[in-house]
């Protein structure tokens, strides 16, 4: 959904892992501009009514670029770097409690 | 206390808050949720490629020296800083790397700036549909434009600015659809004179139609019954203009119908607040000094009423000069002198923003969408069930928050919270200042469990006094 500006220095390419695929990002990209520079999208299916969500306001007031990162839940990813390795989830609808009977 | 002002937000009104504070000997620190100063505006202007800042052009790079000299002030600024709470006492906790942290000072100016208009319409929640200062802070902090076709959609200064931008730095700019009504321009025509003595904002705002225009945008004014198609991502935006339905195909549609102060803090603290029927949005009520109707608490920049970058600097440094008065670090003269050629900045940037308030003032419909379309994005609330709730009682914010989980979700209704004051004010025929706002709580970000547990174990370890 999103490239690089043609003339802009290259910067180091990093790998993370969407949902157990490899995306590549660019070292310094917030999360939210990594997923929407790989084309990942949407970003999430809401709670409500499982409607498909990314990045809106891209400064970190919308919430609905929400995604799990290294188990962590409901990240704000235009409020977080992109790092080598980090292992994001898609949400997909309601949570759920795993392991609760 | 640990300092004697706290500054929250490291925008062009933060960065100006502090230097002035601390070239007055005060013991300031600026808490900015951002990983680097310069706010919205000047977003990574300290770090961004040379190439991005030529196609920004120069107001951008006016935030460079800013921010630099915030670096090299000495003032303490924390990045990464949520402040997620302030107490009446001024007590202001913030959460930085994962661990809440609690500071307090007798001041506190708040310099948390703007967030765009909610822009209500259906189709607006897919992906592929953002705000257009979000295509801005993509090519700031990013380097990155949208891939495909871009359709920006709206009104003011931004939208514009934006497209140009884009235009400049090699994206596809498949149309410009503006929808400022045609009664805008009429009205605006009133306040050419005072604008023709800010020249330098009205030159500016020639030359990006020119550009647009040289380059052949598609570009579309006074339209209406906007709605973005598609299914799992947009694919189109379909308007009316004159009575003729017209559809361009978009891979990205930008909104933008302006920016409103962020109140989410001047809230939780209860101060007055106006509701302003020229720029349609809430306005904390401050002094000639930023000071609210709490005592230590002011705010400064666009936080309190929308009028850009330039007269934050000014307002905020007021603010601050206000803070060292109350402080006792300043005697009258000394804080009125020093105030004065802040006042004539804020005066002469104000020239401009009456023409401005009256060209870009928003369509009405953008306030008033229709039954079906959403507009709490968190709760997926209709307009339809907010008018619902209306005809069944509901005499404000609160209650159908209460019945329908509107502005409960995770952004606290700071997307629709304007939206549904103006609803009901429509539905019940009474004013929006009547009809009053959400009551905004701690956190002011879902925050978790771990990092206030973790607060309260250090508090009860500091010594009895």
């Amino acid at each position: 959904m999103f490239r690089p500006i043609d003339g802009v220095a290259p910067r180091r390419v990093i790998t993370l892992c969407v949902d157990g695929r490899e995306i590549q990002a660019l070292q310094g990209d917030t999360l939210a501009m990594a997923l929407l520079g790989a084309g990942v999208t949407p970003f999430r299916r809401t709670a409500v009514s499982g409607a498909p969500r990314a990045a809106f306001c891209l400064m970190g007031v919308c919430f609905d670029c929400l995604v799990d990162v290294d188990g962590r839940r409901n990240v704000q990813s235009c409020m977080v770097e992109a790092l080598a390795g980090m292992n994001v989830s898609l949400p997909q609808g309601a949570g759920r409690m795993e392991g609760v009977a | 206390m640990t300092h004697d002002l706290i500054v929250i937000g490291g925008g062009p009104a933060g960065i100006s808050a502090a230097l002035c504070a601390a070239s007055m000997g005060l013991r300031a620190v600026v808490l900015d949720e951002q990983p680097k100063a310069g706010g919205q505006i000047y977003r990574n202007v300290g770090a961004a490629d040379p190439r991005v800042v030529a196609l920004l052009g120069r107001d951008y790079a006016h935030g460079r020296p800013l921010v630099e000299r915030l670096a090299r002030s000495g003032v303490e600024v924390h990045h990464g800083a949520l402040v997620w709470d302030v107490a009446a006492d001024l007590t202001v906790t913030a959460l930085q790397n994962g661990r809440s942290i609690q500071l307090r000072a007798p001041q506190l100016i708040a310099a948390t700036g703007a967030l765009e208009r909610p822009s209500p319409l259906p189709g607006w929640t897919l992906p592929g549909v953002l705000n257009a200062g979000a295509a801005q802070i993509a090519m700031k902090s990013g380097g990155a434009i949208p891939s495909g076709a871009v359709v920006l959609a709206g009104g003011g200064p931004l939208l514009l600015l934006v497209a140009c931008q884009l235009l400049e730095a090699g994206a596809n700019v498949a149309g410009v659809v503006e929808t400022s009504p045609a009664i805008n321009r009429v009205k605006a025509l009133r306040h050419l004179p005072s604008a023709l003595l800010a020249p330098a904002y009205l030159a500016k705002g020639l030359r990006m139609m020119r550009r647009l225009r040289a380059a052949g945008v598609p570009w579309y004014t006074r339209a209406s019954e906007l709605a973005v198609e598609g299914e799992d991502r947009a694919r189109a935006l379909r308007f009316n203009v004159g009575g003729r339905p017209l559809r361009l195909q978009a891979d990205t549609v930008l909104l933008h119908h302006g920016v409103v102060p962020h109140t989410q803090l001047s809230r939780l603290l209860r101060v007055e607040h106006d509701w302003d029927e020229t720029q349609l949005a809430w306005h904390p009520r401050v002094d000639a000094w930023g000071q609210t109707s709490l005592e230590g608490f002011r705010i400064a920049g666009d936080g309190a009423s929308i009028a850009g970058a330039l007269a934050a600097e000014a307002s905020a440094t007021i603010a601050a000069l206000g803070a060292a008065h109350a402080l006792r670090k300043l005697s009258d003269d000394e804080r009125d002198h020093r105030a004065r050629p802040q006042r004539r900045a804020l005066a002469k940037h104000a020239r401009i923003r009456p023409f401005l308030d009256a060209l870009y003032r928003p369509p009405s419909w953008i306030n008033t969408p229709s039954d079906d379309t959403i507009v709490c994005r968190c709760e997926e609330v209709s307009a339809g069930r907010i008018r619902e709730m209306a005809r069944l009682g509901c005499e404000g914010p609160n209650q159908t928050k209460f019945l329908s989980r509107c502005g409960m979700g995770p952004c606290q209704g700071r997307q629709c919270g304007i939206v549904v004051t103006q609803l009901l004010a429509q539905e019940l025929q009474r004013t929006p200042a009547e009809i009053g706002a959400y009551r905004v709580r701690a956190p002011l970000k879902p925050v978790p469990l771990a990092s206030i547990a973790n607060l309260t174990i250090q508090a009860s370890q500091e010594p009895a006094p």
